[in-house]
């Protein structure tokens, strides 16, 4: 099987971006994913796996085969790109079996796999169109088609699901996330999109500034996010972060706080938005935003004062000035 | 009362507002209209009307019919002229837009000096025609010229390169090349550049080569630009005769001469105008040809995006 281990991996355009120092392993047949804001390093991280830049240094090796300075054929991946990058002269068929093309095979076993996959992807009735008579959500099957026809063991995704819109970006997460595990793939899938990345990831590596603020399963940078940039970027909506004793800062999540009557800590209701499910309600505390998550309809008036409270056992603390957790527990509120 | 005055009052309102519109839509086209109608529209069919005719010097002219057309077809000068164009045609079109796109190709990729060489490339284009067919005249100048005194060290005999029927149309042939090239790279470079990196790259992670990433890609994409220039390169190769004037004058024996000097010699010198008029609508007619063929036929069989 194919894992994947990027070891001390550096890249830098003249001191600007780019990663520093990163390492992390992919198993074989899991699906990573690379999170984290524009500019955080993740796209570069993908294409340095997929050999289209150059690392200045580190090793990274695929299924034990060191790669570090094979070019993206000798690699065996496949890679699905944020624009898809159909060529637009092609019909999609033709865009599917590119590749077996130019490996040379045969028209035979070309036709064999693509009438599979087309199944697989759900094209069988549009493979004589051009890329320019679909729709998004079609054009980003003819780009998952080519990437698995190649039955490569491990894929690249550079934010396949970015230009499409809500509804199909849901479907397609769960589409991709079945595929991955059915053939088995070693899939590394980046995107900026904190969703999707807890919805299919097997392990998220959350980047920044070029280097991992944290790498752990999903419910780990849920529910102990290493620093305080991991507990605001994942969540919707995120953790409250707020100044607490002791050159520290108190986070606790919206769900685990509850509007009480009597004591607790003393807000103000800025907005309340309604979800159905559930409602978020905004609130103010000395000049700090606390969100509340409450059940079902809320119906306080913007303005209203109200009192907060939330369980020790629920509360994180991070340090002022580094932002990274520290151990121990708050005193209750 | 009121209401019998309203309706009986709309139609005439709005018929004189639509009248109105088209008073203002035909004052918006009046320019153009004058323009093209005196500078195109009327010459043309004022010279096929002409063509109809007989000369008439110091008299009337009569209508001949299709006699002007007959005699056309007799002259040997007339076929000797189209038969010269066609070959110009096919030495220079492919030759320019083969050389357009190595260099598009080349100036196109990260290397040192590029704006510099596109500059260079294109330097040609910006120089009228008159002012390169006299820097060319200088090349070709038997005993003295730049090719001459070059194929002199290597113990050639000195040459009359413009003078000789059988090298004139290659000299004159190489010189608009190397006008016209610089021209057509920017087309391509143009191209070029909306092909997004990603295909490469996708084709790269696929294992294909440098080479057949560009005829199977690059290539097809290009499609629509080379039709367009070859369009152009067709009809500049009918239309751009200057040179002529300074380097040759059609000679010698009219080896070197191309329908619209040939053309321009009847009308001017042999002051024939109607068997020019004759000539010219032939001319409109080969070009018009052209033009249909790339709306009616190629546009459609050519991707665009």
């Amino acid at each position: 099987m194919s894992e994947i281990v990027v070891n001390a991996v550096s890249k830098t355009w003249g001191g600007v971006g780019g990663v520093n120092n990163i390492s992390f392993k992919a198993d074989a047949g899991t699906l990573l994913v690379l999170l984290g804001p524009s500019g955080c390093g993740k796209s570069t991280t993908l294409r340095l796996i997929a050999g289209l830049e150059e690392v200045d240094s580190g090793t990274i090796t695929i299924g034990g085969r060191e790669v570090t300075h094979l070019s993206p054929a000798q690699r065996h991946i496949s890679m699905v790109f944020q624009s898809y990058a159909l060529f637009p002269h092609l019909n999609v068929a033709e865009n599917i079996v590119f590749g077996l093309k130019v490996r040379g095979v045969g028209r035979a076993e070309r036709d064999e796999r693509l009438k599979k996959v087309a199944d697989i992807v759900g094209l069988s009735h549009l493979l004589e169109r051009k890329p320019s008579q679909l729709s998004g959500g079609q054009r980003q099957r003819v780009a998952l088609g080519r990437a698995i026809i190649a039955e490569a063991p491990v894929c690249l995704m550079d934010e396949p699901l970015s230009n499409l819109d809500a509804k199909l970006r849901h479907e397609m997460r769960t589409e991709i996330r079945s595929l991955q595990q059915r053939l088995g793939m070693t899939m590394v899938y980046v995107t900026h999109d904190q969703t999707e990345a807890m919805t299919m990831a097997d392990r998220v590596i959350l980047m920044r500034d070029g280097h991992i603020e944290q790498n752990g399963a999903p419910h780990e940078l849920y529910n102990e996010p290493a620093s305080d940039f991991t507990a605001r970027f994942i969540g919707t909506p995120p953790m409250n972060i707020i100044s607490w004793q002791d050159n520290a800062m108190l986070g606790v999540r919206p769900e685990h706080v509850s509007i009480v009557e009597g004591n607790g800590v003393p807000a103000t209701v800025k907005a309340v938005e309604y979800l159905g499910a559930d409602s978020i309600v905004l609130c103010d505390v000395k000049g700090e935003n606390v969100s509340v998550r409450q059940t079902g309809y809320c119906s306080l008036p913007t303005g209203a004062q109200v009192s907060l409270e939330w369980q020790n056992r629920h509360i994180h603390l991070f340090d002022r000035d580094s932002g990274k957790r520290r151990a121990g527990t708050a005193s209750h509120a | 009362m009121v209401a019998a005055v309203m309706s009986a009052a709309e139609p005439r309102a709005a018929k004189r507002r639509n009248w109105m519109t088209s008073i203002n839509a035909w004052l918006l086209l009046l320019p153009a209209i004058v323009l093209l109608g005196t500078f195109t529209h009327y010459p043309i069919l004022s010279t096929l009307y002409h063509s109809f005719f007989s000369l008439g010097r110091g008299g009337t002219s009569n209508f001949v019919g299709f006699e002007n057309y007959a005699y056309m077809l007799d002259d040997d000068v007339f076929w000797q002229v189209l038969r010269n164009n066609i070959v110009f045609a096919l030495a220079t079109v492919p030759t320019s837009i083969a050389l357009a796109l190595l260099m598009a190709v080349w100036v196109d990729k990260k290397i040192a000096g590029r704006s510099f060489l596109r500059l260079a490339f294109f330097t040609p284009t910006v120089l009228p025609m008159i002012a390169v067919a006299n820097i060319w005249l200088f090349f070709y100048t038997p005993g003295y010229g730049l090719l001459d005194q070059f194929l002199k060290n290597f113990g050639f005999a000195s040459n009359n390169w413009l003078g000789d029927p059988s090298t004139v149309m290659t000299c004159l042939a190489v010189m608009v090349v190397w006008k016209e090239a610089g021209f057509f790279m920017i087309f391509y470079l143009a191209a070029l550049q909306t092909i997004p990196p990603e295909l490469k790259e996708a084709a790269e992670v696929e294992g294909a080569s440098r080479w057949y990433f560009f005829r199977r890609v690059t290539l097809p994409l290009l499609m629509p630009t080379t039709l367009f220039i070859s369009i152009n390169a067709l009809i500049n190769s009918f239309k751009l005769v200057d040179q002529l004037v300074i380097m040759t004058k059609g000679g010698p024996n009219n080896a070197s001469s191309l329908l619209l000097y040939y053309i321009y010699e009847v009308a001017f010198t042999f002051q024939d105008t109607t068997y020019a008029a004759t000539l010219t609508v032939t001319l409109i007619a080969i070009l018009a040809g052209v033009a249909l063929t790339k709306f009616v036929y190629l546009d459609r069989r050519i991707h665009y995006q």
